[in-house]
């Protein structure tokens, strides 16, 4: 070696090192507290935007955002026939509508005669049914999959947005949920 | 008979089809008439996220939402919004996940400052090496 | 009967690594010498052994022994023989075997070949790649069994995801492994060398074949892996800076770098410690890359069935090799001198300057990759893509690709741009008229106006280290050099023109109606029914033509429909020309336009997406002659080295004559 040849400083030695370090503590975490790979909605705790959408069945009326500031908690139920988790889930919105809570639904992508065998054929809960032909409302809502539930406050608030099938041991938290809203 | 055999091989494919419905929104496999719109539109599909698709853009996504995103993103450039608007309109629904193109923020600004980190290693580090005056020792 | 025969190779493949590394280890020792000479032959039989055991899980694949369970989860009889062949490495446990194989074979040709290390270090460096193996080995048998069996046996596989019944699925992943994990000898040299601290030319040197010999490979995996999804995915896209993507382009950063800075240590004996680093940051790359994509911690669309079980697995591995490797490093590397200093303007200036902007872009596509991961642990999500990617990268591969024109023609040690200036001249008046001939075209973004005009500089400037020379006297890696070189300019014009003029057209037309997609007419001529072996579809008949061109070809979207599993995948048609290529894919039978034209279906429309991206083959024709030029180098390295023997031996001989 000729003295010119020079060493790396210390730190760039073992900077690798620490870099590697920080890596596997990072992966670490992402492994021991596995990410939730649903997207929520940025709109929880904000007011429901506006829409007015038109009637997906024929006799029943379509839904339009004011009436969910009428002063009242809602669940507003995003939903569609084609959607297999929807199924699992109607059981629970009966009997959260049984329990007398005022249930909108957002029918998403759906035809009348698919949304009516759908509803013949595994029950009815909704007050109003809208139709969200374009998926534009879900947009508008942040909903980014069917099925998705919102709580709604009296005064149009989103409290609460439940994301995938409500299952039976979900329906205790909703409907704390629903009563808080109604405070 | 053809059109029997087509319809046929339809009906064969209805199973997957009825899962997943094609988005019938207007726009979803429709372009703008308008060739710069259209490219405006492109451009910002390409950066937002298809929610329900692993790691895809919405440029490149058969999901029904994507298609829906799609519209509206198209529907808003024909209306005169700007791009960074409708962007902006859908973090605000759907948080900074939705765009592929990460803002500067509290939280993102590392990504930023990672380039110019870099750079000082590499100066800190080579700020030696080199020999100002050609120098004729070594061999 | 053959999966317990492929199961017993492996555990014999195993304990062979074992005695591997405990051989080498000993032989490194005054006591252990004799234990040395068994390193070689052990590392061989080890090798053979993870081959036989990879043939078997062919073997099983290829005749659907459904009482084995990997291929009941991923098979099917009815599929054809290439797929179920592919098939067996179209799957996490399969695909960890080819890794195994591909790593105990690379040590195996390393043990059989190499003999210009010391022994010393070449018992260090088999030590290594058996301490490697190990770990993976382990990792096969204890947590992914691929030979593992199920009963009842049931009476149909699960079939294998349409989207990778395809040939590219039988091309990629071999020709990706060969280099992801071709690169362990590298890492394996750097570990040997630094347990020996004998880092000089004679290393660099010695390593430098094995690292092009990986790096070939690897070039031309991402560069299939880029072609298939830009074919299959049929949304024309050949690049998204997804999370897999990503894990493969790291290793290649790291090795591209690696190869030139070897070749620094190799002329000046600089770079010492940094090459050293390289080396096991390349491999490193790989490993972190195999992480990523089985460990299910990041979304991606090419994504393995994930578990976070086998992520732990491998994560563990990754702690006890790359940082066990640093640790080493930071030890010994403090005693390993950097050695020579340089002239800023010099060869090996100009190849430090590549090696740094390389690390650069390696530093920004792992951060970026990671920082969904760092946004998670901090309670957000980030999405980071090609809007941040693009530009990032360009920051530091643009002045790199300046430096690539200037840098081969400079001398080493010390030079003057005043000597090389006059060679620049005509590759400079090339950048600035092609960006003057963009600017007329006009509506060119930045990223890609810069692309076109370099490329077509660095094209010329890039053969410029021809100028002057007899070129049949030319040895052999500069020839490869200037291929490569040459190959980087023609790559960059392809994707820069890509994204420049890509024309994308979206309709829904009724048969015989006729659309026009840039200066191509596009008639949709029939749709009918086709059936293939364990598909179904419906295939477009497209009659094209380009401008007033009066030839009419045939083009053949299909829409298809597999039915184990069931799922639709696009088969795009792709029509190549010499200046581009024309994308089609057919949708579904089209919504009706303005909702209301359907009356009793008398007009069906059908969706076509279609696009003409002008030079997009370049992309991977430059990708391939940038391999070429590997392999050009490659050839040189070991012609002069077998040459050098030769003349060795001959002298020998003759001394051996005069002595007696």
């Amino acid at each position: 070696m000729t003295d010119t040849s020079a060493r790396a400083p210390r730190w760039a030695i073992w900077l690798p090192l620490a870099l590697f370090l920080g890596f596997v503590a990072l992966v670490l975490i992402g492994l021991y507290r596995p990410a939730d790979r649903n997207v929520a909605s940025a709109l929880v705790g904000k007011a429901m935007p506006e829409f007015d959408l038109p009637a997906a069945l024929p006799g029943r009326p379509g839904l339009d955002s004011k009436v969910l500031a009428n002063g009242k908690p809602h669940l507003v139920n995003v939903f569609a026939s084609w959607c297999v988790p929807c199924r699992v889930e109607a059981p629970q919105l009966g009997e959260l509508a049984k329990a007398g809570v005022p249930i909108e639904g957002i029918s998403v992508r759906d035809t009348t005669e698919n949304l009516h065998a759908f509803l013949e054929e595994n029950g009815d809960p909704f007050q109003r049914i809208g139709a969200d032909d374009d998926g534009k409302v879900q947009l508008a809502l942040g909903s980014s999959g069917v099925p998705e539930t919102y709580v709604v406050n009296g005064r149009g608030k989103i409290v609460y947005q439940h994301i995938g099938e409500i299952r039976p041991e979900h329906l205790g938290l909703l409907l704390e949920k629903l009563k808080e809203a109604g405070q | 008979m053809k059109r029997l055999l087509v319809l046929a091989a339809l009906l064969l494919t209805a199973p997957a089809l009825a899962q997943e419905e094609q988005s019938t929104a207007p726009y979803a496999y429709r372009q703008l008439d308008d060739p710069a719109q259209e490219t405006k539109a492109q451009d910002l599909m390409e950066s937002l996220r298809c929610l329900q698709c692993q790691g895809q853009s919405i440029a490149d996504s058969d999901a029904p939402i994507a298609g829906s995103m799609r519209s509206l993103v198209r529907e808003r450039i024909a209306s005169g919004e700007e791009p960074e608007a409708i962007r902006a309109w859908l973090i605000e629904r759907y948080g900074d996940y939705v765009s592929y193109a990460p803002q500067l923020t509290t939280l993102t600004w590392p990504l930023f400052a990672v380039p110019a980190v870099l750079v000082l290693i590499a100066f800190l580090l080579l700020r030696r090496r080199f020999t100002r005056t050609p120098t004729e020792n070594g061999q | 009967m053959i999966a317990e025969l492929g199961l017993a190779a492996l555990w014999l493949a195993a304990a062979l690594a074992a005695l591997q590394l405990l051989a080498g280890a000993l032989g490194l020792t005054a006591r252990g010498a004799t234990l040395g000479e068994a390193v070689r032959p052990v590392a061989i039989a080890q090798g053979l052994l993870a081959l036989l055991a990879f043939a078997c899980l062919i073997y099983v694949f290829s005749v659907t022994d459904l009482s084995v369970k990997l291929v009941a989860l991923n098979s099917h009889s009815m599929k054809p023989l290439v797929f179920k062949i592919a098939g067996a490495w179209g799957n996490h446990e399969g695909s960890m075997l080819l890794w195994v194989t591909v790593m105990g074979m690379a040590g195996a040709f390393v043990a059989l070949v190499e003999r210009r290390l010391p022994e010393r270090t070449m018992l260090a460096t088999l030590a290594g790649q058996a301490f490697v193996s190990l770990g993976f080995y382990a990792f096969l048998l204890l947590a992914s069994n691929p030979f593992e069996r199920l009963s009842p046996v049931p009476a149909e596989g699960n079939g294998l995801n349409p989207l990778l019944q395809d040939l590219g699925l039988a091309f990629h992943p071999p020709t990706l492994y060969l280099g992801y994990v071709g690169l362990s000898i590298a890492f394996s040299f750097a570990i040997g060398a630094l347990i020996t601290r004998e880092v000089g030319p004679t290393f660099a040197k010695a390593m430098r074949p094995w690292v092009l010999g990986a790096w070939i490979f690897l070039t031309v995996g991402i560069a299939a892996g880029s072609y298939w999804a830009y074919y299959e995915l049929g949304w024309g896209g050949w690049w998204f800076w997804d999370p897999v993507e990503n894990a493969s382009l790291m290793p290649w950063l790291a090795a591209t770098a690696l190869l030139h800075s070897c070749s620094v240590l190799a002329s000046r004996d600089a770079l010492r410690s940094w090459t050293v680093m390289l080396g096991v940051v390349a491999f490193s790359m790989s490993m972190i890359g195999t992480f990523l994509v089985r460990s299910g911690i990041l979304t991606s669309v090419h994504a393995f069935a994930v578990d976070p079980q086998r992520g732990t697995f491998i994560l563990g591995l990754l702690a006890i090799y790359i940082g066990g490797a640093l640790t080493l490093f930071g030890l010994r590397a403090s005693t390993v001198a950097e050695g020579e200093r340089f002239a800023l303007v010099s060869r090996e200036g100009a190849l430090v300057v590549n090696n740094v902007m390389l690390s650069a872009i390696l530093g920004i596509v792992l951060f970026g990759t990671l920082y969904p991961l760092v946004a998670e642990a901090m309670g957000a999500k980030v999405s980071v893509g090609p809007p941040y990617f693009n530009p990032m990268s360009a920051l530091f591969a643009l002045p790199m690709l300046v430096v690539l024109a200037v840098g081969p023609l400079l001398r080493w040690r010390r030079d003057k741009f005043a000597r090389v200036g006059r060679n620049l001249v005509i590759p400079a008046m090339l950048v600035v008229a092609a960006g003057i001939a963009l600017v007329l075209i006009g509506g060119v973004s930045l990223l890609p106006f810069l692309g076109l005009a370099l490329a077509v500089g660095l094209g010329w400037a890039s053969v410029l280290p021809l100028k002057g020379r007899n070129l049949r006297r030319t040895p052999l890696p500069i020839w490869g050099m200037v291929v490569a070189h040459f190959g980087i300019a023609v790559a960059l014009f392809g994707m820069s023109s890509e994204s420049a003029f890509s024309i994308e057209k979206l309709v829904a037309v009724k048969i015989g109606e006729v659309t026009q997609v840039g200066p191509w007419g596009i008639k949709l001529d029939t749709v009918e029914p086709v059936a293939g072996p364990n598909w179904t579809a419906l295939e477009a008949r497209l009659l094209v033509r380009y401008g007033t061109d009066g030839r009419v070809t045939r083009m053949l979207p299909q829409s298809r429909s597999f039915w184990a599993p069931v799922q639709q995948t696009s088969e795009s048609a792709l029509l190549t020309r010499w200046n581009g290529q024309l994308y089609a894919v057919l949708g579904g039978e089209a919504p009706s336009v303005d909702g209301k034209d359907e009356v009793n279906g008398s007009g069906n429309r059908w969706q076509l997406r279609l696009w003409w991206k002008p030079f997009v083959p370049l992309i991977w024709v430059g990708a391939l002659l940038v391999a070429l030029g590997g392999a050009l180098a490659l050839l040189g390295h070991v012609l002069n080295d077998w040459r050098r023997r030769v003349v060795r031996g001959k002298i020998a001989y003759r001394r051996e004559r005069q002595g007696r």
